[in-house]
């Protein structure tokens, strides 16, 4: 299955997400939030960051979209990029279906292709029977998968994550897990995923970046490579996931005293 | 072949499959309560009607009181059938609900842009917010003498103090409707690339949705209000029959029952618009939100 046509911009960078020295703070005298952050992310790449809360993940993805700005430092991208938040924050006064034409309208899709894009996007994430349902009448986990093609129907070649699925039962979460590994697959997105659990990141990522808190910066790094879809049960995810856990633990614990 | 337990071998297939029985087991598929019919709407409220007039009766035929103070159901009955007979009635209630129908489309014209304004400029609310907040606690029959001497006893009369009745509530609706918008919807409206008009029209219009119905609800009640208001004062052969005018045609003449028929002439329209326009439009609004069953 391919994505539909004109929904994903070339991308001829060589990066698709580069941040340097980016610094973050609020107040001018205020604590750093992220501090002296450097990171490349190559096109297509699947990057996981974990930290504990308050590292400034999320401020982050914040600033590489656009929603927030860093206080120094260069942020480039290869495009705009699309966002998707914990919640699915789908509009509760259009069906599923409207919600991702909303994003196709946006993204300057003619109306008479509106419905067949949507319908088409729908199916990737298997939803094609739920077009006429109203947000409040999906479970959690179809509606960020409305999420998915929501965000798929921006074109963009750049998907950030903002903890999606934290909010998810632990089958609807391995499920979704299996679905959007596929759409990475298949369309050759840079998805820069933002997590607290570590074996999802294991699980789902090429490279996986530790961060502190306060101020945030990037503490470590975990290459994974391109590796065959894996199972959240595996030996191997599981090795890893302790070995992080373990540092992310001591980070945490730096901040006791 | 020795399996390796650690990837993943579940097919797309599958994982479709999979995915479609959790959607099935989390979506219990319950049915809509379907919406009342129209017809039951509309008659339900006549039960308090006649319990109403059956009272009235019992009162009246006590004749605790004359007829010209306390007439009876049926004297109020005659009294609109004598006008329905020189087609007074009909063109009285037609030409109110229409000066209130153009008044409102007026008032939602120019009080939508006052509230989208007054919500996205915090520094603008700060300076006329309290203004609109007066002007919606004034009652806006206040305002008939001094539009009788602005414009005359003209149909601006009338449109002025409809307008100054309804958009205070309209715009102040809409405001209340914008600040309960869950930030996470401009959020992903502003991650989509929505500004501009596109914005307030597909995010911003529709989030507000709920608290703007409730002003436009509260501006056509208050419209209709000031209407009957203006007609009962501004009387003029150029302004041609209407509701208000016939009240004071009933005070005029002295004719109780006039008067009452005329009342009630008010309040039937007022439900009839209620149970046809708002009440539906709350209800579906409430529906597709999933804010009730």
């Amino acid at each position: 299955m391919t994505l539909p046509s004109g929904a994903r911009t070339s991308v001829d960078s060589d990066y698709a997400v580069r941040l340097t020295n980016v610094v973050k703070q609020y107040l001018a005298d205020g604590p750093v939030i992220i501090d002296d952050l450097t990171l490349d992310v190559r096109p297509g790449e699947f990057i996981s960051l974990v930290g504990a809360s308050g590292c400034g993940k999320s401020t982050l993805l914040n600033i590489i979209s656009g929603l927030d700005r860093q206080t120094s430092g260069e942020v480039e991208t290869s495009g705009p990029p699309s966002f998707m938040f914990q919640e699915a924050a789908l509009m509760p006064w259009l069906t599923a279906g409207k919600n991702v034409e909303l994003a196709l309208t946006f993204a300057g899709v003619p109306r008479s292709e509106r419905r067949t894009r949507a319908e088409e996007l729908l199916s990737i994430v298997h939803l094609e029977r739920s077009y006429d349902q109203r947000p409040h009448e999906l479970s959690g986990g179809m509606r960020q998968r409305v999420a998915i093609a929501r965000a798929l129907a921006q074109g963009r070649s750049i998907l950030l994550m903002d903890e999606p699925f934290a909010a998810l039962d632990a089958i609807t979460r391995d499920l979704l897990h299996e679905e959007l590994t596929r759409i990475w697959i298949e369309t050759g997105l840079a998805i820069i995923f933002v997590t607290h659990n570590v074996r999802e990141a294991v699980r789902l990522s090429q490279r996986v970046l530790l961060m502190s808190s306060r101020p945030g910066r990037i503490i470590q790094e975990w290459n994974i490579g391109g590796h065959e879809p894996w199972r959240l049960d595996s030996p191997d995810v599981a090795n890893l996931a302790s070995v992080i856990t373990d540092e992310l633990r001591r980070e945490i614990m730096r901040h006791a005293s | 072949m020795p399996v390796d337990q650690s990837v993943d071998t579940t097919t797309p297939s599958d994982l479709k499959t999979l995915e479609a029985g959790l959607d099935n087991l989390e979506t219990s598929g319950r049915p809509h309560t379907s919406a009342k019919s129209y017809l039951a709407r509309l008659l339900s409220p006549l039960i308090a009607i006649a319990v109403i007039i059956v009272i009235w009766q019992i009162v009246t035929s006590l004749q605790l009181q004359p007829d010209y103070i306390l007439p009876t159901p049926r004297q109020v009955w005659d009294a609109l059938a004598q006008q329905a007979a020189q087609d007074l009635l009909w063109q009285s209630a037609l030409n109110s609900i229409k000066r209130a129908g153009q008044g409102f489309i007026i008032s939602i014209i120019v009080a939508t842009p006052i509230g989208l304004a007054l919500g996205f400029y915090p520094k603008l609310r700060a300076i006329l917010g309290p203004i609109l907040t007066g002007l919606q606690q004034l009652p806006s029959v206040a305002w008939v003498p001094a539009a009788i001497i602005w414009f005359g006893l003209s149909d601006a009369t009338i449109f002025a103090v409809v307008l100054l009745g309804a958009v205070p509530s309209i715009a102040n609706g809409l405001l209340a409707g914008m600040d309960q918008i869950p930030p996470i919807y401009l959020r992903a409206g502003q991650a989509m690339g929505a500004k501009g008009f596109g914005r307030i029209w597909r995010i911003v219009l529709p989030a507000a949705w709920p608290g703007y119905l409730a002003g436009l609800e509260q501006g056509w009640a208050f419209a209709w209000r000031s209407l009957m208001a203006a007609e009962l004062i501004a009387v003029s052969p150029a302004l041609g029959p209407g509701l208000g005018q016939m009240l004071d045609v009933g005070r005029s003449l002295g004719d109780m029952a006039l008067i009452l028929g005329a009342i009630a002439m008010i309040m039937a329209v007022g439900i009839l618009i209620e149970r046809l326009i708002f009440s539906p439009l709350r209800e579906r609004t409430l529906r597709n939100r999933g804010l009730i069953r």
